[in-house]
């Protein structure tokens, strides 16, 4: 089942070609730069093709778990800020220990308690938020106050960065159990709404809370897992192959340093997507199918349907945080205020829509190919504003409008092809098999 | 005494009045969503950007009649373009439904292809919008700006806090009565808001006694234009518009549709104003009303804001958990389908 068929081929064929294109029309370096995004746009792919292929579940909130995936990378590999912890870590951490027991404890008196309990569990709930607000507050001024302009958080634990890329999962598999042992089981709308609305509020966390990760002052400068330009272009070793080898160093170096990061998600890719195969192809996964296709059927044979839910709801989120992480990793810094549900959630979805949803193989084309539109309608965009405007007069208003406005043709185009493709080929590009 | 008064006249000048019109803005929100989901059976995720579109048509229509010297006296010019707004909206609505939805209509699809394609019509939706009028900020209120002001409330009553009312609030409020009277009065009383109900209940039996689906589709097709576009205008009126809020005010849209129950107008309403005062309630420093309240000693040093601004959506999504967890049919027994 995990075969490809000749038009597959011809298909990530005609993708490499596109790829290959962008080289030769624009630079290699365009090309390796898309391509890089496009190797995490596919993990992402993949996750939520295990989510909605395998699972039928709908999942809108891909970009919370996808910034959950980029707070991990910072949390690992920044160096630890030691003034800061030594002003207020301490008591921060006790304030969200507090939190924590709080809701524990609330959530013990719902279970235990007989008589009493609403007022019991609003009462835990009330003095525990004053308490907690009145030792962590304090926490976090002291931490900001520790040379806001440069630090001003906790900073993380130093570690290599890519070890940041399976704790981003973890981060992001642990929302995901939250969210989905409470809008699991439950109508299936309302794990959409329950997803759109922690994804809004991870970013609203991540831009708020500057003792977490600086908040909109991004955390800039984070570890690499690759060598940098300017080592490259100072080691008379790689200067001397370089120019033997005919190349200009400088272009060389950034080259070099984009392929680096581009076999590391290679590698990362294939692991998953033998792994996906893998369960896709076991009996868990014919499992997960049957449920998808009929739930009731699946139940009467004794599966439990809610659990089966919740677990490939956590290992999908899991691998769009992995993602995330390897993108903040990628561009080097964590901007929360870049993130835009509709370049990371919805985009996702047109995605594995457009590649084929339950075929892991259609979710990686979908992924390269939507992500290659994506950055590339633009510039078409503009050119085909240009073409239409020729004709128009100099300094007429429509037409600087429409000029202006072609930037804007990304989410239409990628709308009507979302719309075309479920409407004549539901079924996407490599179609489930 | 005049402590409680003016305690109570910060609280209305900062929570209540705000949360009554944004109540008013998000239940006719919800309303749009509830209908959809009641006689077409999805949750239509393109209702922000729906709302945005609609109240484009009214900006642009109304820079038209200023343009040209038509305005409305005191009262907004906007509320003069709303019936073309709406008219434009009601096209643009008929022509999805007629492109993209009624296919899967008629080919019986599962409700989550309806989501899907509602979430393609939602991309094409933002991009035409971001394309005509561009992604940034318009205000396009006109006409008296205050009904009350603070200065003039004081004057006149002697008390030390002012209350102002916009006459954005008032209209908003106003507009939404008679709205929402027009749209109860529509379904309960009319032949066609009638088989709309039926049909909404019980779609096979509603079919057998002879109800024209295609019918009832274009109806509520024309309604949740309206009300899409009221919605935003009033909203664009009270705050501003900008693309990108419409889109996002779909959390707490759909978190009043499900608060009160998906499917039941009544619960629309009293989920919007449910998600209004929370929201409106948590994010506001309670220090003044509470240093009026409280004996001097105990007055709080702290603005005693529970949470800062930028998480109101944490509100909405809170009060949508609890009612997930604790009462998932809504307040009103809303369907699940």
């Amino acid at each position: 089942m995990s075969t490809l068929r000749p038009i597959d081929l011809a298909l990530f064929a005609f993708v490499a070609v596109l790829f290959i294109g962008t080289g030769f029309a624009q630079s290699w370096n365009v090309t390796l730069t898309i391509l890089n995004m496009g190797l995490i746009s596919a993990i992402m792919a993949l996750g939520v093709n295990m989510q909605w292929g395998y699972a039928g579940l709908f999942n809108v909130g891909i970009m919370g778990f996808v910034a959950l995936g980029g707070l991990g990378a910072v949390l690992v590999s920044m160096p630890p800020v030691g003034e800061a912890w030594a002003q207020g870590g301490i008591r921060l951490l006790a304030g969200l220990v507090l939190g924590a027991a709080t809701v524990t404890a609330a959530i013990l008196a719902w279970a235990r308690l007989t008589r009493f309990r609403g007022l019991a569990v609003a009462g835990i709930l009330l003095i525990g938020f004053f308490v907690f607000r009145s030792v962590f507050d304090g926490g976090v001024q002291a931490v900001e106050a520790v040379n806001p302009a440069v630090t001003g958080y906790l900073g993380g634990l130093g570690l290599p960065v890519v070890l940041s890329w399976p704790v981003g999962g973890l981060l992001a598999a642990g929302a995901a159990w939250v969210i989905g042992k409470t809008a699991l089981g439950l109508r299936s709308d309302y794990l959409a709404i329950a997803t759109l609305g922690i994804a809004e509020i991870v970013i609203a966390i991540l831009k708020n809370e500057d003792w977490l990760a600086r908040g909109v002052k991004n955390v800039i400068g984070l570890p690499r897992p690759v060598p940098y330009e300017i080592d490259l272009q100072n080691s008379e070793a790689f200067v001397a192959r370089m120019t033997a080898w005919g190349f200009d160093p400088v272009t060389a170096s950034s080259i070099t340093v984009k392929l680096g990061y581009t076999a590391l998600f290679l590698l990362v890719l294939a692991i998953l997507l033998w792994l996906a195969q893998a369960a896709l192809a076991s009996p868990w996964g014919r499992m997960m199918r049957a449920i998808r296709d009929n739930e009731t059927a699946a139940e009467a044979m004794g599966k439990d349907v809610t659990r089966r839910h919740l677990q490939i709801f956590v290992l999908g989120s899991a691998v769009c945080g992995l993602a995330g992480a390897m993108m903040t990793t990628l561009d080097g810094q964590l901007t929360p205020g870049t993130y835009q549900p509709l370049r990371y959630t919805f985009l996702v979805w047109v995605m594995v829509i457009v590649g084929g949803s339950g075929n892991n193989w259609g979710a990686v084309l979908g992924g390269f190919l939507v992500w290659w539109l994506w950055v590339q309608v633009e510039p078409i965009g503009a050119m085909l504003m240009e073409a239409i405007t020729s004709g128009m007069a100099d300094g007429s208003w429509l037409k600087a409008h429409l000029l202006e406005a072609a930037a804007h043709m990304r989410l239409l185009t990628m709308g009507i092809i979302l719309l075309l493709v479920l409407r004549f080929s539901p079924r996407g590009l490599i179609p489930e098999r | 005494m005049i402590d409680l008064l003016n305690a109570l006249v910060v609280l209305g000048n900062f929570v209540i009045v705000p949360a009554v019109s944004y109540g008013a803005q998000l239940a006719l929100g919800a309303l749009g969503v509830t209908l959809i989901y009641g006689i077409l059976r999805f949750s239509n995720f393109a209702h922000g950007d729906t709302m945005a579109f609609g109240t484009m048509a009214v900006i642009l229509t109304t820079w038209g009649l200023q343009s040209i010297g038509i305005g409305f006296g005191p009262l907004p010019t906007a509320l003069l373009a709303l019936p073309v707004g709406i008219a434009v909206t009601a096209a643009l609505m008929l022509g999805t439904d007629r492109l993209v939805y009624r296919f899967y209509r008629r080919a019986k699809a599962v409700p989550v292809t309806f989501v899907i394609a509602s979430l393609g019509v939602m991309f094409v939706m933002n991009g035409l919008v971001r394309f005509i009028i561009g992604p940034d900020d318009q205000r396009f209120a006109d006409g008296e700006r205050f009904l009350i002001s603070a200065r003039d409330f004081r004057t006149l009553t002697g008390l030390d806090e002012g209350l102002a009312i916009r006459t954005t609030q008032v209209i908003t409020v106003v507009v939404a009565v008679i709205v929402v009277a027009a749209l109860f009065w529509f379904l309960n009383k009319t032949r066609t808001g009638k088989s709309m109900r039926a049909f909404s209940d019980n779609e096979d039996l509603a079919l057998l006694s002879g109800i024209n689906p295609e019918r009832v589709v274009v109806i509520t097709w024309l309604i949740v234009a309206a009300l899409a576009t009221i919605a935003g205008t009033l909203y664009g009126l009270d705050k501003s518009f900008k693309p990108f809020t419409y889109f996002q005010l779909l959390l707490p849209i759909f978190a009043a549709a499900i608060v009160g129950g998906l499917g039941s107008p009544l619960g629309a309403i009293a989920g919007g104003f449910v998600i209004a005062f929370a929201e409106v309630t948590i994010t506001y420093p309670l220090k003044k009303v509470l240093g009026y309240l409280l004996p001097e000693a105990w007055e709080p040093a702290s603005l005693v804001q529970l949470l800062s601004t930028d998480y109101k959506f944490a509100v909405s999504f809170v009060i949508l958990l609890i009612v997930l967890l604790f009462r998932p049919t809504g307040l009103f027994a809303g369907k699940s389908v």
